[in-house]
């Protein structure tokens, strides 16, 4: 149904070892417009190294990254910020003690002729990208922490998107909230979704994702074990495939899988 | 709709206030913890008053009192930015001491006898001080990197440098104390001479009444354009007064105190001024040291909170990993404010060496422990990401007075220690309080 379209995103056959231990081992993963797609697997299966490939923390040994179908050269952050990834990672993308203008556009500050620091644009643009993520959200002159956690992550999410993201990857981006931030983050998530952003979600917990994503991709021992979309799996056949890598019948088989 | 969610945040929040002071508070957005800090000041100037039986409220004991915080006020405001990246910087005063020697020597040797330009050069001045810079920034950079680069705790470093600096100070003269100073160059120091007078003290006072005029109309000005909650127009008109009466009242009691009667009679003479029967009034006006330091503060100001460089040391204090991966070249960044640090030292140890006219290899000691602890009552958090380099300023201030006041009361100088410690203690733990309560 997706296949007729151009890719987002392809990863294909990407290893990476760190000191003769294979974190990733020719592993694949695509993503569409639109889609999010839940990386599953438990801590040390691979899925983080895969990714922080994309956003360009580690450079991969072997394998292509493709995005619109076109070779990428990824090789740092700064790389894959030009293509339009962004990399939500819990806790650590906000500094505390600044306020939110200030945040999203750290490192990347409108500047006035002079050169100096154009706060009032800078409180503008954020004003109106917040309004539309999370309409609530008044808290301009605070410095961050006196936020609420949902409200960070939705400073921190608009960070990522402030800049045209196009490809957003989300690190346990609900880790550390509570139930109803939980809910929060999750609508944000339908709604840029709904703009033809395409997201990795990433968790080692199934409840965080089953329910967001379009399609889960489960990872262990670096390989990948399969793909299903999440309207033909059950979340007891994917934390099957989680713990011990078997695959059920609405699933696609990846190189990870055991036999049988 | 549109409209109801339009107003509020148009609306400036003092006008849901009803207490009067609170809403004072508030419609002028001042810090309450700086006003907290002038009204402890204000205690600190009164007690003393009293205390030392009218001697502390004097033009002559706020004139001197101005220029002996100058060059530990220069020195606040980059420790401001040390700390605030978690970094600490314990050789200040040894730079200052080995700077210090450096600037001596090259007004006194080098640039007169060796480099031909002989003494009283109106160069010397100039170049002594660009030397001074040069080293002090040198050693800043050296230091930076080492702690940037190399990671080596900056506590680490900078007691390294502690004694490292000292030592080379030492080892500049071999210990000999250089003077007299260049005339020109002992301007920086205050004095009678090294003071603006009354005229140009009025002249500085109507360029900062100015700027603050400006300031606040350039910020209405801005908050308009992009449709944020204005100040209603009596707290800015208040704002406005406050800080132009400050300014005049300042200058009034700086132009207040007279030159000493010999050496405005001697002025006289020499510009055959003939004396009135009641005595030669010649104002001081502000001192050139006073004005370097303001000088520095404004620019100090406008660094940290106007410039990328400045949102970047915040950032990186508040959260260093969300700094380097927002693309922030935190290294770097580390090792320009070290430098910027060298360079303040280096500034300050023209002010103290000026002032005594002569370079000793002890000038400066303990002045790193009393730079860290004005910065730390300024309110310059050391858990890092917090401070501000006019409560810094304020801080150093605060220390001078306390130091300045105890010495006019006759206190014996261990008493005056004791004093000092148990108020920096006291003081953070004010402060500790204080930040508990706002959240």
């Amino acid at each position: 149904m997706l296949d007729t379209r151009t890719p987002l995103v392809e990863m294909n056959d990407i290893s990476i070892s760190f000191g003769g231990i294979r974190a990733v081992d020719h592993a694949s993963i695509d993503l569409y417009p639109g889609e999010v797609v839940g990386l599953l697997g438990h801590n040390g299966a691979g899925k983080s190294t895969l990714i922080k490939i994309l956003s360009g923390a580690y450079k991969r040994d072997t394998g292509s990254i493709r995005i619109d179908g076109q070779d990428a050269t990824i090789n740092n952050p700064r790389d894959a910020k030009s293509y339009g990834i962004e990399t939500i990672y819990q806790q650590l993308a906000v500094a505390d003690n600044v306020d939110a203008a200030a945040n999203l556009f750290l490192g990347r500050e409108i500047t006035t002729p002079i050169g100096t620091l154009d706060d009032a644009a800078m409180e503008s643009k954020a004003r109106e990208v917040m309004g539309r993520l999370n309409p609530n959200f008044r808290r301009f002159k605070e410095p961050v922490k006196a936020l609420s956690g949902g409200q960070r992550q939705s400073v921190a999410i608009a960070r990522a998107i402030l800049f045209n993201a196009r490809i957003l990857i989300m690190d346990e981006p609900t880790a550390a909230l509570g139930p109803q931030e939980t809910a929060q983050v999750g609508d944000l998530i339908k709604q840029l979704k709904a703009d033809g952003i395409g997201i990795f979600l990433i968790s080692h917990d199934i409840h965080d994702v089953f329910d967001l994503a379009d399609r889960v991709v489960v990872m262990k021992n670096g390989q990948v074990v399969g793909s299903a979309r999440t309207s033909d799996v059950s979340k007891d056949e994917v934390l099957g495939m989680i713990i011990l890598g078997k695959v059920p019948p609405g699933a696609t088989p990846g190189p990870g899988a055991i036999a049988g | 709709m549109a409209e109801q969610q339009a107003i509020p945040t148009n609306i400036h929040p003092s006008r849901f206030i009803q207490n009067p002071l609170q809403r004072l508070l508030v419609a002028t957005e001042l810090d309450t913890r700086l006003l907290g800090m002038i009204g402890a000041l204000a205690i600190i100037w009164v007690g003393f008053n009293i205390f030392s039986g009218g001697l502390f409220l004097t033009p002559r004991n706020l004139w001197n009192l101005s220029v002996q915080t100058a060059s530990v006020a220069v020195m606040v405001t980059g420790m401001v930015l040390v700390i605030v990246t978690r970094n600490i910087d314990l050789s200040v005063g040894s730079i200052l001491g080995l700077v210090g020697m450096v600037m001596g020597v090259m007004q006194t040797d080098i640039l007169p006898n060796q480099l031909g330009l002989g003494l009283g050069h109106p160069l010397i001045w100039a170049l002594s001080l660009a030397a001074g810079l040069i080293v002090g920034v040198g050693i800043g950079g050296l230091q930076g990197t080492i702690i940037a680069y190399l990671r080596v705790p900056a506590f680490i470093v900078t007691l390294g440098g502690y004694l490292v600096w000292r030592g080379a100070a030492w080892w500049v003269t071999m210990g000999r104390t250089v003077a007299p100073m260049d005339p020109t160059f002992q301007l920086m120091g205050g004095g009678p001479s090294g003071s603006v007078g009354a005229f140009w003290s009025w002249v500085v006072a109507l360029v900062a009444c100015a700027a603050i005029l400006v300031g606040l109309y350039w910020g209405r000005r801005q908050r308009r354009r992009f449709s944020f909650p204005l100040r209603p127009l009596w707290a800015e008109a208040t704002l406005g007064a406050i800080g132009c009466a400050l300014t005049i009242g300042a200058v009034l009691v700086a132009n207040a105190y007279p030159w000493p009667r010999r050496i405005a009679e001697n002025y006289a003479a020499a510009n055959n001024l003939t004396v009135p029967e009641t005595g030669l009034f010649i104002s001081h006006g502000i001192a050139i040291p006073v004005l370097i330091a303001l000088g520095v503060g404004v620019v100090m100001t406008f660094i940290a909170t106007r410039t990328r460089f400045g949102r970047y040391v915040f950032a990186m204090g508040g959260n260093p990993e969300a700094a380097e991966l927002a693309g922030i070249n935190t290294r770097w960044v580390t090792v320009k404010i070290f430098m910027l640090m060298g360079a303040l030292c280096a500034i300050a140890a023209a002010i103290s060496t000026a002032r005594l006219n002569a370079a000793t290899n002890a000038l400066g000691t303990l002045d790193e422990l009393y730079v860290i602890a004005a910065a730390v009552i300024g309110g310059t958090s050391l858990a890092g990401g917090v401070g501000s380099i006019a409560g810094a300023l304020l801080g150093a201030l605060v220390m001078q007075s306390l130091q300045s006041g105890m010495v006019l009361m006759g206190m014996d100088s261990p008493l005056q220690s004791i004093v000092v410690g148990a108020v920096l203690v006291f003081a953070v733990w004010l402060d500790t309080l204080y930040r508990r309560n706002k959240n």
